[in-house]
Formats: C-alpha cells, sequence, structure tokens
C-alpha cells in the first residue's frame, strides 16, 4: 500500500471569513419572551432592579468564562426580563413563611379567614405533646379474635399461660354484650393500636352491613372518653378517638346519602341528591332512616357516648330540616354542662365547637355560652373529685392545668376567628370577673389576632402579673405573648417597657428549660424591633442562664431557633458579628453536628441577605471560622447532597468576598481559603476560577500591557493555579481548569507557565479513567475526552513553541500519549483526524485567530518551508494511521463505524486538504466511495457533504472540486 | 324456590283509624308457580299478660288474660292458580276499620300489654311444597281531637331535700342536698321530647349520676282483681360526675316509639307513665323524685 502524503490547501482566512460573514442585524424580539406589549420605559426600570437581584439566584456550580466577554445579543435584546430568571426571583421573593403557613384546608370553609388553624394541624401536635409511659385500660369487646391473636405473636408482648388462656376465651365470646372486657397494662402505643383496630372494625362492621354493631363501637368508643384515669394522655385519647367518631359520622352521613335517591318532579329517573341538598328534595325513606338513627341514639343511656355520638352525626340532620342544625348544637351545647368532670367537659364543648364549625361554620351562638360554661364551671377544678385524682395520679396543678390548653384554644380560636377587638375586650371581661386565670389568658392570646392583642400588648403584660400565680405556668403565658407580639408589633411606644417588663421576669427563670423556652421567642422580638445594644444583652443573658453545669447541651434545638430567628432578621453581617456576644453564643454549640447545622444556618442565610461583595474584615474573619467548622466536619462518611451543600455554601462565601481594587489582598484572601477547605473539590474549583478571574481583571486593568508588578502578580496568580489543581480529585475538572488556566496564562504573557499548564493536562489525559461517574451515573470517559482534546487542540493553534523545544512539542506530546493510549473505539482516529484539521492550519502562513499580544508560530516560523515539512511529516504518519484503522474496521459490525470514519476524513480532506494534487484527490475519491459501499452510512450526512463539496467548487473556482462532485456518485437508496 | 314478601306503601307503616293499608305483595319465583290460593289477613288485638309479682306464678301461668281483637279480617288476594316466572308484584287495600264496638288503639309494645297489629299474607300450596307466609307489623297512631288537655298543662316545679323524703329509715345518714328544677310540662306530646331543667345548688355528698327514668305503669282488669306493675322503660343521664353547683343542667328525653303510646284507660287495662329524677350518690345511695305524667298525641 502506498503511504499517503497529506497537501494543506493554502487558505487566506481573512478573505473566507469575510465571504462566509452574515451581515448582522439587531435582535428585535426574544424567542423565549412573553408576547407582550411592554412600556420601554417600565421595562428598564425593572431591567435595572432586575440586574441588581439577579445576582441573588447565581448558583456556585456556573462556572464563570474568563475569556468570554462579548455580549449576547439575545440577552441584550431581553432587557432583564429572561424568563427563567424571572422565575427563580419569583421564587426566592416568596415571603418567609410565619407561624401559622399551612391553613389551605380552611379556604373552603366559608366564614372563616385563613388564620384559622384547622383541627388536623392541632391533631398531630396534640399527640406529640400529650404522651404518657402509664398504663392504660380499654373496655371493650369488639376487638377481633384474629387481632388479639396477633397481638399476641408479637415478639415484645410478653405472653404468660393467663394471657394465652384468656385470649382463647375472647375467641369464643361473641360480640355479645356480655364479653365486655377490659384490657389492662397497655402501654400508650399499644392502647393507640387497639383505638386503630376499633377503628378499622367499625369500618369493617359498617361495610358488612352491620350497623347495629357499628353504632356499638362508637358508643364504646366514646365511653372511653369518660375515663380520666391517666390524665397527662387525654387529650391525645380524644384526639384519637373523635377521629373514629368522625369516620362514623361520615359512614352514616355518606350511607344516607346513597339511600337518598330522589326522583325529580317531571321525570322518572331517579338522581342522586346534589351535594347543597334541601330537605325537601330527600325522599321520606331516607328521612325516616336518619330519624331512626337519631332515636337510636337518644336512648343511650350514659350521658358522655350520647353526647359524643349524637354530636359525631350532628351532619345528619341536614336532611330532616333547615332549622334542626342550631336547635340541636344548642342542645348539646348545654348538655355539657351535665358532665362534672372539667376536663372532660372542656373537651366536649371542644368537640361540638369543631363539628359545629365545620359543618355550620356560620352558626356561632352556641361558642360563647359554651365558654362561659366553662368559666362557670372553672370552680370545679378546685373540688374534690378533682382534686383526688390529681392526688392519685401524682399529678400537679400547673401540669394538670395545662392538659386544658388545647381543648380552650381551640374553643377560643371559635370565638377569635374573624371577630372584632370588641369580642377580645368582652371575653377578657368575662375572664377577668370569673376567674382571673393564667390558663384562660394563655388560650385568648393565643387564639385571638395578633394584631388585637399587639396594640394592647401593656395591658396584656399587666395582665400576665395580676394573674393567679398558683395554677398555670406563667412563662408559658409569656411564651405565648412573645409569639403574638412576633407576629404583630406592639405600637413603638409600648415596645420598650413591654420588653423590659417581660424581661424581668424571664430572667428569674431558674428552669433552664423554662427559660429558654422563653428566651427563644423573646429573642425573635427584639431582634425585629431593637438594635444591636439589646441583642448582645440577650444573647450574653441566654450565655449567661445556659452555661452553668453545661445545660445548653439538651437545648440545641431552642438555641438552634435562636440562631434561625436572629438570622431572619438580621441583614447587616458586621454589625452581627461585632456583637461581643454572639461568637461565643455560637461557642455554645459544642457538639459537632448541630454546629454545623448552625454554621450552615448562617452561611445560607450570609448568601441570601449579603448581596454586595464585602471586604469588612470582622465578617470575613468571622465567616471564614465558620466555613472552617463546616468544612471540618466533612469526612469520608459525609453523604454526597451534604457534601454539595456545604460546597455551595463555602462557594458562595468566597465569591462575597471582594476586596475590590486590592487584587494582592484578593490573592491572599483566596490563600488563606485554599489553606482552610482543601478538602471540597467544588470549592477549590471555585477558588481556581475566582483566580483566574482575578488574573484576567488584572490584565483588563493594564490593558494588556503588564509592568513588572502585574506580571508577577499574575504569575502569582498562574502558579496558585497550578499548585491548586492536582490536588482536586476529579480528573475532568482538573483537565478543564488546566487547561482554562493555560488559557489565562497565555493571555497573560506568561508563556512558560502556560507550558506547564498545557504539559501538565498532557501527561493527565492517560490518568482518566475509562469510566465517570457524574452525578451518580456512569459515563464513558472517551466522549468527554475526545471533546476536551479538540477544545484543547484548538488552543494549541495558538500557543507559540518553546524555542528550547522542538517543532510543536506540545502538539507531538500529545500525540505520544495518544500512542500509548489503548481504545477499541474510533476515539484515536477521531482525534487525530481532527489533529490532521489543525496541523493544516498550523502549515498556513497567517492563523485564523490569534491571543491578543502573542505571536503565535505563524509569525514565528513565517512558514519556514523547514517548518511546514516537518508538519507534513507528521501530517502523513497520522493519515496513515487513520487509513490503516478504516482498513481494520472491515468486520460486518464495524462497517457502520468504518464509513462514518471514512465520510469524516473525506469531509477533512475536503476543507483542509488541497485537492488539486492527484493523490488527494483519488484518497478523497476512495473515501467516499468507502463511505457508500457497505450501504450502511447515514444518507443525510453524505448529501450534506455533497452540497458543501459543490459549494466549494462553486466559490473557491478550483477545477478539482468540479470534477469531484461530478465524480461523486451518491448512491441513491430505494 | 319463591319468596313471599308483603310491602306497604307508607315507607314509615303509621296509619290511623279509618285510612286505607295499601301495598304490594312481592311473590318472587325461579319458576311457574302453583298455588292453592293467597289470603291476606289484618289483625290487631290487645293481648294482656298478668305479671307474676302481682298474682302469684300460676295464676300467671294459666290465667292469662284472654286478647282483645280490635281487627280481624282475612281477603282472598287470589283463587288457587299459577304466577308465573319471576317477580309478580299484586297490589291491596284494606280499609282500616275496626270492630263494632272497638276502637283502634294505639300500638305499644309494653312487658303486660301489648298492642300489635299485622298483615298475614298465606300462600296455600300443594302437599309437597311448604305453605308460605309472610307477616309485617304495621303502626296505629291517633291523633287526639281532644285540645283541651293541652290547656291543662303546666309546668311542674320540684325541691328535692333531705326533707321532702319519704321512705327512709335513718335520717342521720342522709347527706345535706338541695336540688331544685322543673319539668316544662305534665301534660306532654309523644312527639316531642321531655323537657325541663334542674340544679344542684347545694350538696355535701359527690353526686355520681344524674337520671332521667321514664317508667311506665300497666294495669290489667281481671276476675280476680287489679294487677297494676311499674318497670322502667328507659333511662337517661343528664349529669355524670360531680356537676358544679348553681348550674342549670337541662332535662331532656325523646320518647322512644313503639314503647309508649298516648297515656290509655280502658275497661280492662290501663296504661300510665311516670317520670322518675334520680340522683345517685358516689356512695350508690340514690334519691328519687317521680312524677306521673300524662302523654298526648296532638
Amino acid at each position: 500500500m502506498a503511504t499517503y502524503e497529506w497537501f494543506p490547501r493554502p487558505r487566506n482566512y481573512d478573505i473566507e471569513r469575510n465571504r462566509e460573514r452574515l451581515d448582522g442585524e439587531e435582535p428585535s424580539s426574544h424567542p423565549l419572551k412573553a408576547i407582550t406589549v411592554v412600556d420601554v420605559k417600565k421595562t428598564d426600570k425593572k431591567g435595572a432592579t432586575q440586574s441588581k437581584t439577579e445576582k441573588k439566584p447565581v448558583s456556585s456550580s456556573v462556572i464563570k468564562d474568563p475569556l468570554s466577554s462579548m455580549l449576547d445579543p439575545l440577552s441584550a435584546s431581553l432587557e432583564g426580563s429572561d424568563p427563567l430568571s424571572q422565575m427563580s426571583l419569583s421564587s426566592s421573593s416568596l415571603p418567609t413563611t410565619g407561624r401559622k403557613s399551612s391553613f389551605k384546608e380552611s379556604a373552603e370553609t366559608d366564614g372563616l379567614d385563613e388564620t384559622f388553624e384547622p383541627w388536623s394541624v392541632k391533631k398531630s401536635s396534640i399527640l406529640t405533646k400529650y404522651s404518657t409511659s402509664e398504663k392504660l385500660s380499654i373496655t371493650t369487646s369488639f376487638l377481633s379474635s384474629s387481632d388479639k391473636e396477633k397481638v399476641a405473636m408479637r415478639p415484645q408482648t410478653t405472653t404468660t399461660v393467663t394471657d394465652k388462656v384468656r385470649n382463647r376465651l375472647e375467641q369464643l365470646d361473641d360480640f355479645e354484650e356480655g364479653s365486655v372486657q377490659e384490657m389492662l397494662n397497655l402501654s400508650q402505643q399499644d392502647y393507640v393500636n387497639r383505638i386503630d383496630e376499633l377503628n378499622q372494625a367499625l369500618i369493617d362492621a359498617w361495610q358488612h352491613d352491620q350497623r347495629v354493631k357499628a353504632l356499638k363501637i362508637a358508643i364504646q368508643c366514646s365511653k372511653l372518653l369518660a375515663d380520666t384515669s391517666v390524665l397527662p394522655f387525654y387529650p391525645s385519647k380524644f384526639v384519637l378517638i373523635t377521629d373514629i367518631l368522625d369516620t362514623f359520622g361520615r359512614l352514616v352521613y355518606d350511607r344516607l346519602k346513597e339511600k337518598a335517591v330522589y326522583i325529580p318532579a317531571g321525570s322518572g329517573v331517579p338522581l342522586k341528591l346534589p351535594d347543597n341538598f334541601t330537605p325537601d328534595q330527600v325522599p321520606e325513606s331516607a328521612k325516616e332512616t336518619c330519624r331512626n338513627w337519631f332515636f337510636k341514639i337518644a336512648s343511650i343511656r350514659e350521658l358522655i357516648p350520647r353526647f359524643y355520638v349524637e354530636t359525631a352525626i350532628l351532619k345528619c340532620y341536614s336532611y330532616l330540616n333547615n332549622q334542626e342544625y342550631t336547635d340541636a348544637i344548642n342542645r348539646l351545647c348545654v348538655m355539657t354542662r351535665g358532665i362534672g368532670d372539667p376536663l372532660v367537659a372542656i373537651y366536649a364543648k371542644c368537640y361540638l365547637c369543631r363539628v359545629g364549625i365545620l359543618i355550620a361554620p356560620k352558626t356561632r351562638d352556641h361558642i360563647l355560652p359554651c365558654y362561659e360554661d366553662f368559666l362557670s364551671t372553672y370552680s370545679q377544678v378546685q373540688k374534690d373529685a378533682v382534686q383526688n385524682t390529681l392526688a392519685m395520679q401524682k399529678i400537679e396543678m400547673p401540669r394538670y392545668l395545662t392538659f386544658f390548653s388545647p381543648a380552650l384554644d381551640w374553643l377560643l380560636q371559635c370565638i377569635a376567628n374573624k371577630s372584632t377587638e370588641k369580642t377580645l375586650m368582652d371575653i377578657l371581661e368575662k375572664s377577668r370577673k370569673q376567674c382571673n386565670n393564667a390558663l384562660l389568658l394563655n388560650s385568648i392570646i393565643s387564639a385571638f389576632k395578633p394584631e388585637y392583642i399587639a396594640s394592647r400588648s401593656t395591658q396584656f403584660i399587666e395582665l400576665i402579673r395580676e394573674s393567679e400565680e398558683a395554677g398555670f405556668p406563667k412563662h408559658l403565658l409569656d411564651r405565648t405573648l412573645g409569639l403574638c407580639l412576633v407576629m404583630a408589633s406592639p405600637p413603638e411606644e409600648q415596645r420598650l417597657p413591654v420588653l423590659n417588663e417581660v424581661w424581668k421576669s424571664i430572667i428569674k427563670l431558674k428552669n433552664p428549660s423554662d427559660y429558654i423556652d422563653c428566651a427563644e421567642v423573646w429573642t425573635e422580638y427584639v431582634v425585629k424591633h431593637f438594635g444591636k445594644r439589646e441583642i448582645n444583652t440577650i444573647l450574653a443573658d441566654i450565655i449567661k442562664h445556659m452555661t452553668p453545669d453545661r445545660v445548653y447541651e439538651d437545648y440545641y434545638p431552642q438555641l438552634q431557633s435562636v440562631v434561625t430567628k436572629i438570622m431572619c432578621h438580621i441583614t447587616n453581617f458586621s454589625m452581627l458579628f461585632s456583637l461581643d456576644k454572639f461568637l461565643p453564643f455560637i461557642d455554645m454549640f459544642q457538639k459537632e453536628s448541630v454546629r454545623v447545622d448552625v454554621c450552615k444556618t448562617i452561611m445560607e442565610s450570609f448568601n441570601k441577605t449579603q448581596l454586595e461583595p464585602t471586604n469588612d474584615p470582622v465578617i470575613v474573619n468571622a465567616l471564614m471560622f465558620i466555613c472552617k467548622t463546616m468544612h471540618d466536619s466533612v469526612n469520608a462518611l459525609t453523604l454526597d447532597d451534604e457534601r454539595k451543600m456545604i460546597s455551595n455554601l463555602i462557594s458562595g462565601f468566597v465569591r462575597k468576598i471582594s476586596f475590590g481594587r486590592d487584587f494582592e489582598q484578593q490573592l491572599s484572601f483566596y490563600v488563606e481559603a485554599r489553606a482552610n477547605f482543601t478538602n471540597l473539590d467544588m470549592v477549590l474549583i471555585e477558588l481556581v476560577q475566582n483566580v483566574n478571574n482575578l488574573s484576567i481583571d488584572t490584565r483588563k486593568v493594564v490593558k494588556g500591557n503588564h509592568s513588572r508588578k502585574t506580571g508577577n502578580f499574575v504569575r502569582a496568580c498562574a502558579a496558585y493555579c497550578f499548585i491548586t489543581v492536582p490536588s482536586l480529585q476529579s480528573h475532568t475538572s482538573q483537565l478543564q481548569l488546566y487547561l482554562l488556566s493555560g488559557q489565562v496564562a497565555l493571555l497573560n504573557q506568561c508563556f512558560s507557565q502556560a507550558d506547564s499548564f498545557f504539559k501538565a493536562a498532557i501527561s493527565l489525559i492517560p490518568d482518566v479513567p475509562k469510566d465517570l461517574t457524574q452525578d451518580g451515573k456512569k459515563r464513558q470517559s472517551e466522549p468527554v475526552l475526545q471533546e476536551y482534546i479538540c477544545n484543547f487542540l484548538s488552543t494549541l493553534l495558538t500557543v507559540p513553541d518553546n524555542p528550547d523545544s522542538g517543532v510543536l512539542y506540545l502538539l507531538r506530546g500529545l500525540l505520544n500519549i495518544l500512542q500509548n493510549y489503548t481504545s477499541d473505539s474510533d476515539f484515536k482516529s477521531n482525534i487525530y483526524v481532527r489533529v490532521l484539521a489543525v496541523l493544516s492550519a498550523v502549515c498556513q502562513e497567517s492563523y485564523p485567530y490569534h491571543v491578543d499580544k502573542v505571536d503565535s508560530n505563524d509569525s514565528m516560523y513565517g512558514s519556514d518551508p523547514k517548518f511546514t515539512a516537518d508538519v507534513r511529516g507528521i501530517c502523513s504518519t497520522l493519515l496513515e494511521e487513520v487509513l490503516n484503522h478504516l482498513k481494520s474496521l472491515h468486520t460486518a459490525e464495524t462497517l457502520r463505524r468504518q464509513s462514518q470514519l471514512a465520510l469524516e476524513l473525506f469531509n477533512t480532506i475536503v476543507h483542509h486538504g488541497d485537492v488539486t494534487k492527484p493523490s488527494m484527490f483519488a484518497l478523497a475519491l476512495n473515501l467516499w466511495n468507502l463511505a457508500q459501499k457497505h450501504g450502511e452510512c447515514d444518507i443525510k450526512q453524505t448529501v450534506r457533504s455533497l452540497d458543501a463539496v459543490k459549494k466549494k467548487a462553486a466559490v473557491l473556482n478550483i477545477k478539482e472540486y468540479t470534477d469531484l462532485v461530478n465524480k461523486m456518485a451518491l448512491e441513491s437508496r430505494t | 324456590m319463591a319468596t313471599l314478601d308483603v310491602r306497604l306503601k307508607k315507607v314509615n307503616k303509621i296509619y290511623k283509624e279509618g285510612d286505607v293499608v295499601a301495598g304490594v305483595i312481592v311473590v318472587t319465583s325461579n319458576g311457574d308457580l302453583q298455588h292453592q290460593g293467597i289470603t291476606l289477613t289484618v289483625d290487631g288485638a290487645v293481648t294482656l299478660q298478668l305479671s307474676a309479682k302481682s298474682v302469684g306464678l300460676f295464676e300467671a301461668f294459666y290465667n292469662s288474660l284472654k286478647p282483645i281483637h280490635l281487627i280481624n279480617y282475612s281477603l282472598e288476594i287470589s283463587k288457587p292458580g299459577k304466577l308465573p316466572s319471576g317477580k309478580t308484584e299484586i297490589p291491596f287495600e284494606v280499609p282500616l276499620k275496626p270492630k263494632p264496638n272497638k276502637t283502634l288503639y294505639e300500638t305499644y309494645h309494653g312487658v303486660f300489654i301489648n298492642v300489635q297489629y299485622s298483615i298475614k299474607v298465606d300462600m296455600k300450596r300443594s302437599l309437597l311444597s311448604k305453605d308460605l307466609q309472610k307477616t309485617i307489623e304495621f303502626i296505629v297512631e291517633n291523633k287526639t281531637t281532644n285540645k283541651d288537655e293541652k290547656n291543662k298543662s303546666k309546668a311542674i316545679p320540684f325541691t328535692i331535700s333531705p326533707e321532702t323524703l319519704t321512705n327512709i329509715k335513718e335520717k342521720g345518714n342522709v347527706p345535706k342536698f338541695k336540688i331544685k328544677g322543673k319539668l316544662t310540662s305534665s301534660v306532654l306530646n309523644i312527639t316531642e321530647p321531655l323537657t325541663g331543667e334542674l340544679m344542684v345548688e347545694s350538696c355535701d355528698a359527690q353526686i355520681k349520676s344524674i337520671e332521667i327514668q321514664l317508667v311506665r305503669v300497666e294495669t290489667c282488669g281481671c276476675a280476680e282483681g287489679y294487677a297494676k306493675d311499674a318497670t322502667e322503660i328507659q333511662n337517661i343521664q343528664i349529669a355524670d360526675g360531680d356537676v358544679s353547683r348553681g348550674l342549670l343542667i337541662p332535662i331532656y328525653m325523646i320518647f322512644p316509639r313503639l314503647f309508649t303510646c298516648p297515656t290509655l284507660s280502658t275497661n280492662n287495662f290501663k296504661i300510665d307513665f311516670e317520670i322518675n329524677v334520680v340522683v345517685v350518690f358516689r356512695d350508690d345511695h340514690l334519691v328519687t323524685e317521680n312524677f306521673p305524667i300524662k302523654l298526648v298525641r296532638y
């Protein structure tokens, strides 16, 4: 086989460029822009404000290209109204979520505003708050035997012989009335399981048409509510059991609705009742069934089950008549007076209000009497009956009173919702007259609109002071008031007196848990309304209270929330860090994980709120310390996401620090940062990028003419990059950064540095593993590498040879490396084809592009024949390599690859080679035929290639191109 | 397999004297159904029984009184013949007319006295297959035309204290208490609830429960004389636990259907109702106050 020789076609890039240049047009519209007619002036303004805020959402993963200084014409026409950045803008400007944020549910019930906290929200908080380790008992006959079997089989329940016997006996018993039994010694979890089972049993019974059984279950459940033997669990029990009752009520209602198909006048087709039916639409049979339910329930002997079950199916009154709701609710309301135990009574009232507000939100007449009843029966708490139970269960009065809170809160919330200030005053007046009690005051404060409370905060402070000392713990009051005042600001002149008054009492709290609960809430108040001095005092006080005996260790969540609250409201970081108590406060977080969390909170807030770059040494030092803490927490076991998050935060910090024109200081900051954050790839990448930016900035300042000093500085920058890059773990990042830093160095005329970067990159190539994992996915490295090398080659064109080394020293080095690179794909050949293209450019008299103020090889060698000969030598070797590879691709499976590679080479020859040389001409033609030979090539691609050759022929006016076109047969396939 | 069913047109099955009881007899069968005739019987009777307590066990057993038939007639729905396969509906209408010299009392289910009305459908069939029978009960309610009773009604106030008690052995054991209240009316419409209120003004002992008890007093006349028995119908708790003093607690009870009827007095038997207010103390001692009431239906 004859060796082919490569002849590059001499080209004049300037002419070509001019010929192919399209005249630019001013863009008038952006393809992504929404089609709207906008007032020009307005958009301008918007754009101006946008540009300020746009800096915010920049994520650290964006790699800034220091070489690009061209303005994107599209973004220019967009005038800042890029839909994407707008989207991120609107999402970042979402209001910070307050205390009551999840009330969507209540929107559907009219008559209530969105501050109404629905039961479902309350439920879970009650369940977590009111729990017990006492043993509970349940009395029922409806736990199916199979369930009991299951219970018995559970490994943790100790089954004794008696248990087994009892189990069997239970299985024998049916659900007769007589089989009611008490299950004793249940743990809370067991109890909850039992109640769940009851719930399931109820639904099962209902589905099997055993309605009487379902009713019995409902009755038995509500009976459990009369039992106050384990007081601390009562609120939770209430939640669990009313859930069952709700289910029951829903089942009854749905069943009736299903039954109540009616036949509208004038048609014979039965219709389902519409959702907002009137009682006249309900057929008699359904009414009868409904009445039967109420009759049945009215005959329940005991008061509490009768009350609860009727309340549960209260909604069914809508089948009977319109008026009944109000009557029934009022009747049920007075019925609760018969309940002696104040706790049971208030919860019964609470359930009534809960159901009432759901089915008839506009009916509110009963709520106030409920409350008044409660006030008048409040004295019951002091009675023997209650005192005895308390003594028996060893519960103190203050604790007992907190059990009332959920129900009372709900009651007052129902009253307070959409109420006027007058209602508040009425309620206050009544409560004060009857019993000036902290429990009531607490619920009132939390129920009414914070605005109302805030506007008379001094009055409340007084009330708190006056309220009975005995009973309800006062610090809870302080806390609730604090929550209110955080949501709504009190009048200006009351702010300081309120704080003084409250803080006085908070300081006195001895129990650290009480103390921190209050302090946590009031910190936000202080941060919101007061300045540096007050915040510092508060922090100092918290430190003072929390330090003895290292109690802070038990209250990390609260302390953390203090930090979060400070962070929410303070945007001035230099002020924050200049507080002499802030860092000591952070020091209290001794446990590493908590400490890191706190650091994260601070950094997040910093990244979000600090818009302007800063160089305040206080901030820099403090944040450096905080970031270092975060960085040091990263170890081999850290999750990827965690690592990423920390990296992002630190990168954000690095970006925000700017010393303006003081580049040296900036560099030394980066040096320090590198020393501190060695473990995080992302941060190091960020640092290298920043240093490269710095280097480019320097160049801009001196307009490309470096003085001695700036020259030294940019070399220092290059040195920084050169020693930072190798410490990265990711090979691809290393490669990219080497190339980038090399380009920057070249731009700054640091030739030897640039050389070193490129050398380093080349010698790194063999080390790149074949498989990369990117974002958790496996990828082959060759396509990535191929792209990279192509990019690299185009840079190499501008790099002048080092006089000490040989001709095209770097390129040869790259080829040598590739030579030894083993690959079973067309990787090498593809690159060789690209190298051929580059080498063709190298042979030209003048290169297509240059680096500003850098002489490339064209001016260095001036197309010296010896140089060109050398280059052509390399070309020929490469061509041979490629052709050999082409030859080896003759097996059936590889034909497709062969034709692709052949076409690629053909294109390269046509564009870069000299087809006037007969050998090249023949080679091109052969390749063309080879590509088509097996019918494996992409027909679109070949057509495009043909068109390109035709165009060349037309433009260049070279005979051979025309010949080539004529000889190129396009294999048409049917 | 053939089934027989009777359905009344009125879903609540409530009729008054003179009404027409209308309905359908529904016969479903898989194949043709041969039968020897279908008859429908309307029956209404007062059954009386003597309680063992008042007349002795043997008398109670043997001397059960003869039931008083108030209405009884039968009509032939269909002559012997054949019913087609599938569902056959045969409508019927029966006027509700009492036997001569009798009135239709309201339906009442008691212990010793029962007033019950039923419709029975019989289908006679050949020897080889069983006769089919279906009985359903319907309810008779009469609205009184006499409006005077209503005007006579007045509230019954009451006070219960140790002094008002009778029938106690040792006065010293009784705790001090004073319970005041009232029943809204002594004459009550049976369809409306019993209402009233009650207040524990003072009480030394802890109260466990306050209940309202509805009691029927059934009197049967027979050769040997009268037997009068009071039994509980239902008991409704209105207060649970040691209730707050000085708080008005509502009294509210719905009269159960079937088990109550307007107060009735005839030659042979009497049905009366009473209300008991029962206060149970923590030591399970109880105090009862009795109120006779008159039930009417407007």
